[in-house]
């Protein structure tokens, strides 16, 4: 019975062993692997959800159309479900087990923040997906040399946001922030710089979670007599400001939101309360009304098309932008930078290091205006980057529009 | 404070209170039946919300259908939920049995999460999105249908369990699990049942909640802690002090948010239900030694 159960089990082995064998990879098709960190799940899985389908969307294309210079790519990408902790662990995993060349993401400002360090310490480029300012900075000192990130930056869509303001002639808002970091970031930025534009902040007021309404904080909001409301959040809390403004008749007050309602779900949501809402964002929403020399115009309706195409009408946002901005950096600099190949790469440690420090070089370097001097910098989803030494984001104001809610549609606002 | 901001929150707490109580009897249903704190309890509201809010856009149902099928298929969910993950376990220890339910909790939002999406949903409201003026507050029409089905709830709940077999069968096994099945209750019936009434209160708090906070899959955890506390502070027993507790935490929360002075403003609302909870255990555990003493 025993002699049996071995020669079985020999068999079983040898029979697993074939597939193996037979498909190990040749030379050409062994890819160049980069890590991802998205959260799909959890708090921040309305941004994470449409960053791997990016992501997906992409690889399938690169690879259909003969992947980088000859060789396939394959992005590693981990679901850390919105928890810095988990983040950290997928991080590490990604560093010293896949031997990735580079990490795109993560989706959150607190997570990025929370691998930074890791990053900095096995010198390995990380294009977060996250606007806090401080992922990026400060500079001048050399931790954040490792560190890029590809959205607008929270400080410039609030200095957008009151720029704004100001052609309005509103000087006195009321501000109304979800507790959770976007909101807290959003809340501290917009304090921080609201005397550097003259404008006086009548109420601040939060809502948190599994709140039904926000009729009390509003009632407040409504007696502090502003010019206009600013509500900055990430869905639904928004939509649900929308509709009790509405239920409360404040429909003389304004509502202004953040970029982080940039989402066909928050005109569903919202239903007729969306209409007026306006926001500061990048040129998604509203790429069919750009001029046809906007550099970004044609790489916006190409990527908007195939998302739509791919994952259903009207789903296509911003965020999934952000990941399509950081793999496209990632994969010109592996086509224009890195000559090694992935057998050599996945085959000695050295070489991993020398090419992940190509990367940034180039990313540091080649990614602005000298790489890409046609279109006066890289141009990207949030903009056209134009990276530096000092400037690890390089977007420029321009790259943000006003859009204002009109008839359930995101229109531009003239300027 | 002015009288209107004042009216407002307390109908805003109120309507949210009401919420809070309908998830709180699920969980003092079960755990005094069972002895188990059901935490997949919130993951009941969220179907609720969800299954309605797919039901009337996929399969065409209007409001009131849409209500009856969620919780009919949430109470399905329920009974599942019992008759696989806990009677097969039935001879693990009640730690163990709880630590199933957080795991059942952590499957139910992750299938919910595949099927349904990231995106926050808005279901529509029962009767239109008007609202009516009372010393300058709004009242949505949604919040008293909140209010009503509560109220309607508690006094169908209150008549099961005093007039009819099955309703003092469960009260006797929540008394004295062995003597009710010395007495011929079956108990495993009663913990199949008070599984199956859970998820439908839990169910029926999101469906009627649905159409004012929006929901999405993963708004089930947080509204599991509110109505965990509110069950709290019936001691997971009483069904009257649950529906007041759930109630007075949200008018706590909602009056803090009145206040707008010191401590008590918007942004510490959060904290409220977690000191409630501090307090009732502080409480209950005194009361606990004091009784351990006396026998």
């Amino acid at each position: 019975m025993r002699k049996w159960f071995c020669l079985l089990l020999a068999v079983v082995i040898l029979a697993a062993a074939i597939p193996l064998t037979g498909c190990s990879k040749s030379e050409s098709e062994e890819p160049y692997k980069i890590g991802a960190l998205f959260a799909v799940t959890g708090g921040n899985a309305p941004l994470g959800e449409p960053e791997k389908q990016t992501i997906d969307m992409m690889v399938k294309k690169i690879n259909d159309n003969g992947g980088i210079n000859g060789h396939p790519v394959e992005v590693i990408t981990y679901n850390y479900e919105s928890d810095a902790a988990k983040c950290a662990t997928y991080a590490e995993k990604l560093i010293t087990e896949d031997k990735v060349v580079a990490i795109i993401g993560p989706t959150g400002t607190g997570d990025s923040l929370a691998i930074v360090d890791a990053c900095r310490d096995a010198e390995i480029p990380l294009i977060s997906c996250a606007a806090g300012v401080s992922i990026v900075t400060p500079t001048a000192t050399n931790d954040k040399h490792w560190i890029f990130t590809t959205p607008q930056l929270s400080v410039m869509v609030i200095q957008k946001l009151y720029a704004y303001l100001l052609t309005q002639s509103i000087t006195k808002i009321a501000i109304l922030t979800d507790t959770n970091g976007f909101g807290v970031d959003g809340k501290n930025n917009l304090k921080a710089q609201a005397a550097t534009y003259g404008i006086t902040i009548t109420a601040e007021q939060t809502y948190g979670g599994s709140d039904a309404d926000m009729l009390t904080q509003l009632t407040l909001i409504k007696n502090s007599s502003p010019q206009a409301v600013v509500c900055w959040g990430t869905s639904p809390g928004p939509a649900i400001v929308a509709r009790n403004m509405t239920t409360l008749g404040m429909t003389n007050i304004p509502l202004f939101g953040s970029h982080g309602i940039a989402f066909q779900s928050f005109i569903t949501a919202a239903g007729a309360s969306a209409n007026g809402v306006i926001f500061p964002c990048g040129k998604l929403p509203i790429v069919d009304s750009l001029p046809a020399s906007d550099p970004q115009k044609d790489l916006l309706t190409t990527y908007r098309d195939e998302f739509n195409e791919r994952y259903g009408n009207g789903t296509a946002n911003t965020f999934g932008g952000h990941a399509y901005d950081a793999l496209s950096i990632v994969v010109a600099a592996l086509e224009n930078a890195v000559d090694e190949t992935p057998k050599d790469i996945n085959s000695s440690d050295d070489t991993l290091q020398t090419v992940r420090g190509k990367i940034r070089d180039y990313v540091e370097t080649k990614v602005n205006s000298t790489g890409f001097a046609e279109t006066g910098g890289f141009p990207g989803t949030a903009g056209v980057f134009n990276m530096s030494a000092e400037n690890h984001n390089g977007l420029a104001m321009s790259c943000l529009v006003m859009v204002k809610i009109v008839g359930g549609k995101w229109t531009l606002v003239a300027e | 404070m002015t009288t209107e901001v004042f009216v407002q929150s307390l109908v805003s707490g109120l309507t949210q209170g009401c919420i809070y109580a309908l998830i709180g009897l699920g969980f003092t249903i079960i755990f005094s039946v069972t002895g188990i704190i059901n935490f997949a309890q919130g993951e009941f509201v969220m179907l609720g919300g969800m299954l309605s809010y797919f039901l009337a856009k996929s399969a065409g149902l209007s409001v009131f259908p849409a209500l009856i099928v969620s919780i009919v298929i949430a109470m399905l969910i329920g009974a599942v939920l019992y008759l696989t993950a806990i009677r097969t376990a039935r001879k693990a220890s009640v730690v163990s049995l709880i630590i199933i339910t957080i795991g059942a909790a952590i499957f139910i939002r992750g299938v919910a999460g595949e099927l349904w999406g990231a995106d926050p949903v808005a279901p529509p409201y029962f009767t239109g999105d008007g609202s009516i003026s009372v010393l300058g507050a709004s009242i949505q029409y949604q919040a008293l249908w909140i209010v009503g089905v509560t109220l309607a709830v508690s006094i169908v709940l209150h008549l099961f369990f005093s007039y009819t077999m099955i309703g003092k069968a469960l009260k006797a096994s929540a008394m004295n699990r062995t003597a009710a099945g010395l007495v011929g209750v079956n108990t495993r019936t009663m913990s199949l049942i008070a599984f199956t009434l859970a998820a439908a209160l839990g169910a029926l708090g999101g469906v009627v909640i649905a159409p004012l906070s929006l929901t999405s899959y993963n708004v089930g955890a947080m509204l599991g802690l509110k109505g965990f506390v509110a069950s709290s502070i019936g001691g997971f027993r009483s069904h009257i002090l649950t529906i007041l507790g759930g109630i007075a935490l949200g008018v706590m929360e909602s009056v803090t948010i009145a206040l707008n002075w010191g401590p008590f403003r918007s942004n510490y609302k959060e904290a409220i239900a977690l000191v409630v909870l501090l307090l009732v255990l502080l409480i209950r555990s005194r009361k606990l030694s004091e009784e351990e003493r006396a026998s």
